[in-house]
């Protein structure tokens, strides 16, 4: 019996295995391609490189104006992550401690838009901010982010006020806090664990966002990494080498993120989805 | 918490706290929403600033539309591929990695890598993949199948997207899974064993009944990513060959912005979020009538 499970054991990490490897061979053949020249990729584009051409990298560096799209993505990421987070924990906080019935129908308008995809509201948005002369603007974008964001950040925020006990805001209360004080000293801080969580499904969605950065910021010095990225395959198809580079210099800065902070982004997005 | 102060602090707080969020929720997802509703009975062309109202006119030219509902079908296919595909493939890899495996945390973290990036990076990749590796492979061994690119095939170039996206979210699904069988309770399973029931059914029986809330969220999520997805259609296919694999999403862009018949294309886009919406939550309210207590 024991023999026998070991054996299943094993067989199951070999299956495993297998569907790992077809699952990642994708990221290893581009990551070998990126480095070869054009004829290397098109008649062996399995093997491992034999010469090295790093200009593919500084093409791809230099066409995708890699450095600045990469600040782009970062200020936008970053900002609205911030500001989701924040404003989200102060609504769900104020919305469980005065739960008037305004209050209630707030939250489920809230909690029902999450069912409107993107695509139902697109054209409107891009005529309204359009004609306030608002696109083209990073600080636009992230205040639509807030706007989209914010509803699910509430409700997952929403979950967890609750839980923290009201006797421990009465005390510091007591004490001295004001409100404000109270949520930023006592509050905030407890929310820490559902903060994380809130955070990585945002950088998730936001870093990697096509759609919307694509109707919003038409100015090529504006564009995000997946932007660049799109832009620079549908103006350079001369040669493969880089096009592969420009496609790993857009995955590599997710992929050293993800080697640090890896558990704690699988547990956020089990946390995210249990609710 | 009974606080005594004047009408006006505590509108200060209520502005402190709920102002920037209601603000930008209102201002970016129900002015538009409204408004878009609004621009379904107009004619606007995109340019002019000025549109006159046509009435029902705008929704008579959706169901008359021909390559509409001939992308809805094509889109109702790949949903429902892609959800069986995704859930069931999601499903067994949870269930093997929560069995105490050696490296099982490496396997989830291999198998979530597809979900950190987005959609037009990944369609770009099985771009290469599909156009050179594959053809190369298929030329050099004789493989029938793979010796002419599977993009340039209209039939093959829709399972080219089902196969992508099962790659994509089977991993994402994989970790809701893991969190669901890992909340099943040792007890009762032990128990039943105790009492004589072998794996299947302790799996049938008391593992899957248990496990209903994960199935709701992933079908959930897989369904409205399945409706919705744009970005790996536009970098893998771009809807070709010969429109053979525009999907309902990439259809609504092409219609509002690239035909400039905004009116029609925000008809078509609402009426694609209503038909979605009733699937989903006629989904989510049969599948809570499954779940049980343990």
């Amino acid at each position: 019996m024991q023999r026998f499970k070991k054996q299943t054991s094993w067989l199951t990490i070999i299956g495993l295995s297998v569907i790992l490897f077809i699952f990642i061979v994708p990221f290893v053949l581009l990551l070998f391609n990126s480095v070869k020249a054009n004829k290397d990729i098109t008649s062996s584009p399995l093997t491992l490189p034999t010469s090295f051409v790093f200009s593919n990298y500084s093409i791809a560096l230099d066409k995708m104006n890699y450095f600045h799209a990469f600040a782009n993505s970062v200020i936008i990421t970053l900002f609205s992550v911030l500001f989701i987070s924040l404003f989200a924990a102060m609504t769900a906080h104020y919305f469980v401690r005065h739960d008037t019935k305004f209050n209630q129908y707030t939250f489920l308008l809230m909690v029902a838009s999450m069912i409107i995809p993107f695509q139902a509201i697109m054209i409107p948005l891009v005529k309204i901010y359009g004609s306030l002369n608002m696109l083209n603007n990073k600080w636009a974008l992230i205040f639509m982010y807030i706007g989209f964001g914010c509803s699910l950040a509430i409700f997952i925020y929403h979950g967890f006020v609750k839980s923290i006990p009201k006797e421990l805001e009465e005390a510091a209360m007591i004490d001295g806090c004001t409100p404000t004080q109270t949520f930023f000293r006592i509050v905030f801080p407890v929310l820490m664990p559902t903060t994380a969580t809130i955070t990585i499904l945002n950088v998730l969605w936001i870093w990697n966002d096509f759609l919307l950065p694509s109707l919003v910021l038409v100015d090529p010095l504006q564009r995000t990494l997946p932007l660049s990225t799109f832009n620079f395959y549908g103006t350079y198809t001369v040669d493969y080498g880089p096009l592969m580079a420009s496609l790993v210099l857009s995955i590599f800065p997710v992929v050293i993120i993800y080697l640090f902070a890896q558990k704690y982004i699988i547990q956020g997005v089990m946390q995210g989805s249990v609710k | 918490m009974v606080t005594d102060k004047g009408v006006w602090s505590r509108l200060r707080l209520r502005l402190l706290f709920t102002g920037p969020t209601l603000f930008a929720f209102i201002a970016v997802m129900i002015v538009p929403f409204l408004y878009g509703i609004y621009l379904t009975f107009t004619n606007w062309d995109g340019i002019s600033t000025t549109q006159s109202l046509v009435g029902f006119q705008n929704y008579g030219s959706v169901f008359k539309d021909a390559e509409f509902w001939k992308s809805f079908g094509l889109t109702l296919k790949y949903v429902l591929f892609t959800v069986v595909f995704i859930n069931v493939l999601a499903f067994l890899l949870a269930y093997l990695l929560t069995k105490g495996l050696k490296g099982q945390s490496f396997f989830r973290a291999g198998f979530f890598l597809p979900n950190l990036l987005g959609g037009i990076v990944l369609g770009f990749i099985w771009q290469f993949i599909f156009n050179n590796v594959l053809v190369f492979m298929g030329q050099k061994m004789g493989i029938g199948l793979f010796s002419t690119s599977w993009l340039s095939d209209p039939n093959r170039a829709f399972w080219t997207l089902v196969i992508v996206a099962v790659w994509q979210y089977a991993g994402y699904m994989m970790v809701i899974y893991v969190a669901g069988l890992t909340g099943v309770p040792g007890d009762i399973l032990e128990a039943a064993s105790i009492d004589g029931a072998n794996g299947w059914l302790k799996m049938t029986r008391m593992t899957i009944p248990l496990m209903v809330p994960s199935f709701i969220v992933c079908i959930f999520l897989s369904l409205q990513r399945g409706f919705m997805v744009y970005d790996v259609n536009l970098a893998l296919t771009k809807g070709g060959p010969f429109k053979s694999t525009e999907l309902v999403s990439m259809h609504v862009y092409q219609k509002a912005f690239l035909s400039r018949d905004y009116g029609v294309g925000q008809a078509e886009a609402l009426v694609l979020f209503l038909i979605v919406a009733v699937i989903t939550l006629l989904q989510v309210y049969f599948s809570k009538k499954m779940e049980v207590e343990a």
